[in-house]
């Protein structure tokens, strides 16, 4: 009998054994993908605290350095980077890219919600060729038309303008489906109610719409924000004025073809400027973040 | 489900539609129509005189050896994002499912790059694999291997792939992760007692739950590297050297911006707006099913 329960406590402890270490390779496979993740970000914050000459010589070391202050204040109010190009500050840049970011997902939210209210909540002559129509702009991104656009652009004379920049992206097939879908499901009762009160269209959807829409307004514009924010190619295209210069493109263009002389210090004290918001963003509004993640992509 | 309730009203539900439409038809269809037009023109080197050649510039296009290669090379970089993406980030959401502490910590750890812009993951690519200051790239040098993705056309396309990758694991983390989440627990449990290993838990039970997300996220991750990684390919190689690393979209803008050959460069992008619009039929034909599943 004894024999028997010495032999369940001895598998029990094999058992529990072997689920320690099933853990322990968890953990260590998660680390090393997060360690994968962060090693990028790592070498261009260490590297951001050194002088030009340790970078330039190829002696980065992993630790970060005492030019931290110099680096981010230059970067800042100065620019610099590359050798050929005269310098943006970082502070501009940042302030194109954050009105860019924002005029583009406060607009797409904006129209969005207007047309989804009125394909959902009225009946129209040609309601479903407009809603046809706007859903077809999801197979016709920017990448795909650019050259016809820039010349619409040039007609229109908003080159180099922050219209330009921003009201071409700002028609958005993703987000008045996402609005669509979720009016779908307020209840009739309600729109029944606020007619009993004798509530019009635009009263309704002060009072009952857009109190409703609130998480789904905060989940989209975390992810519209970021799609604002990280544009690369219709910057690249519609602006020459470097006062306009975001910080995306604005931070290619110090690095040119990759040139050894390059200030790389300040180069990448301004990568870690335009990192930061979109990054704040994600992490500080994780919860929006994957709703609008989850739901935009259904 | 309609509404049986609606408001009525002449003007307002134009009025509404009206922005949206407006900025659709002159920044969508305008320009998309115009592609198709110039699609079928040619000019002369000097822009001076223009003709209709109809199909003329497509044909051209398939006899093209350096548009052919511009595609084999979008092949290839689509489909090896697609499996390093969807690979990595399959491995790294089964970890993650698990329950384990601090799951939130690692979960927060690994979904933050999906803010970084493709033009940025690559400048962060580069401060590590840049030959002479780069960490990994200096690495290469002192072990005698000659690495300079600058040169060597083959390792300027592993760069691309790994900053296009490594940029889209998060996305496909998130999903998965979600994916994962929504498997019962009594169907895995049901498997465990039934005396399954977990290797063969995994390949039995779980994967084909989560077949319908991982179809759905390789036609996202193609779209992705069909068509948002330029700003990748502009930052680090400019499509070479040579054109090793030019994909389609690049030569799209390559062509229109650079070498200014409008009907070609049209024609180009008729390919691949017939590109999306055949994806994005796939991924709606299936989303349907998926909400049947």
């Amino acid at each position: 009998m004894s024999g028997a329960a010495i032999d369940v406590e001895a598998l029990a402890a094999a058992s529990r054994r072997r689920r320690a270490r099933e853990r322990m390779l968890t953990h260590l496979a998660l680390v090393l993908g997060v360690a994968v993740f962060a090693l990028p970000i790592w070498i261009t914050i260490v590297g951001s605290t050194h002088d030009t000459d340790t970078i330039g010589r190829g002696d980065v070391p992993l630790l970060p350095g005492g030019e931290a202050l110099h680096n981010y204040t230059t970067a800042w109010f100065q620019g610099g980077g590359g050798r050929n190009t005269f310098a943006v500050p970082a502070s501009t840049m940042l302030l194109n890219s954050l009105v860019m970011a924002l005029l583009i997902a406060c607009g797409k939210i904006a129209i969005s919600l207007l047309s989804a209210f009125a394909v959902v909540f009225f009946s129209f002559p040609l309601r479903m060729v407009f809603f046809w129509m706007i859903f077809i702009t999801l197979m016709l991104p920017v990448e795909v038309r650019i050259i016809p656009t820039f010349q619409v652009m040039t007609d229109l004379s908003l080159i180099d303008s922050m219209t330009g920049l921003t009201l071409p992206l700002i028609a958005s097939a993703t987000a008045t489906l996402l609005f669509r879908q979720f009016f779908l499901t307020i209840p009739d009762e309600y729109v029944e109610a606020a007619k009993v009160d004798g509530a019009g269209p635009l009263r309704f959807l002060k009072d009952v719409v857009l109190p409703l829409s609130v998480t789904n307004i905060a989940a989209l514009f975390v992810i519209l924000f970021i799609y604002g924010w990280n544009q690369y190619l219709w910057p690249l295209l519609m602006v020459s004025n470097r006062d306009l210069e975001t910080i995306i493109v604005g931070l290619t263009k110090m690095i040119g073809i990759g040139d050894t002389q390059n200030e790389w210090n300040l180069i990448m004290a301004t990568a870690v400027f335009a990192l930061l918001p979109p990054v704040a963003v994600v992490v500080l509004l994780q919860r929006w973040f994957i709703k609008g993640l989850t739901e935009t992509e259904k | 489900m309609r509404k049986k309730v609606i408001f009525r009203g002449a003007a307002l539900p134009y009025l509404l539609l009206m922005p949206q439409m407006a900025v659709t038809l002159v920044f969508f269809f305008w320009p998309a129509g115009m592609a198709v037009w110039q699609s079928t023109l040619r000019q002369d080197a000097f822009g001076l005189r223009t003709e209709f050649v109809a199909f003329e510039n497509f044909l051209d296009l398939f006899h093209d050896p350096i548009y052919l290669n511009a595609a084999w090379n979008t092949v290839i970089f689509a489909s090896s994002v697609a499996a390093l993406a969807l690979g990595a980030a399959l491995f790294l959401a089964v970890q993650a499912d698990k329950q384990i502490r601090g799951a939130g910590v690692y979960k927060t750890l690994l979904i933050w790059p999906y803010a970084v812009a493709p033009a940025l993951a690559a400048v962060l690519w580069l401060f590590i694999f840049h030959p002479s200051i780069g960490l990994v790239g200096r690495g290469f040098g002192a072990l005698g291997i000659e690495w300079d993705y600058r040169v060597n056309g083959g390792q300027a396309m592993a760069m691309v792939i790994i900053a296009a990758a490594w940029k889209q694991v998060s996305y496909n983390f998130i999903f998965f992760l979600a994916g994962l989440q929504s498997i019962p627990s009594s169907v895995l449990e049901a498997a465990a007692i039934d005396g399954a290993r977990p290797m063969r838990r995994f390949w039995t039970v779980v994967f084909p739950l989560l077949s319908p997300t991982a179809f759905f996220l390789l036609v996202v991750n193609l779209v992705y590297a069909f068509f948002d990684t330029f700003g990748i390919i502009h930052a680090l190689t400019r499509g070479g050297p040579g054109n090793a690393t030019e994909t389609l979209i690049y030569k799209v803008y390559v062509d229109g911006v650079q070498n200014l050959n409008l009907g070609s460069s049209a024609a180009q992008s008729v390919i691949l707006m017939i590109i999306v619009i055949a994806l994005t039929a796939i991924q709606f034909r299936f989303i349907e099913r998926r909400v049947h599943y």
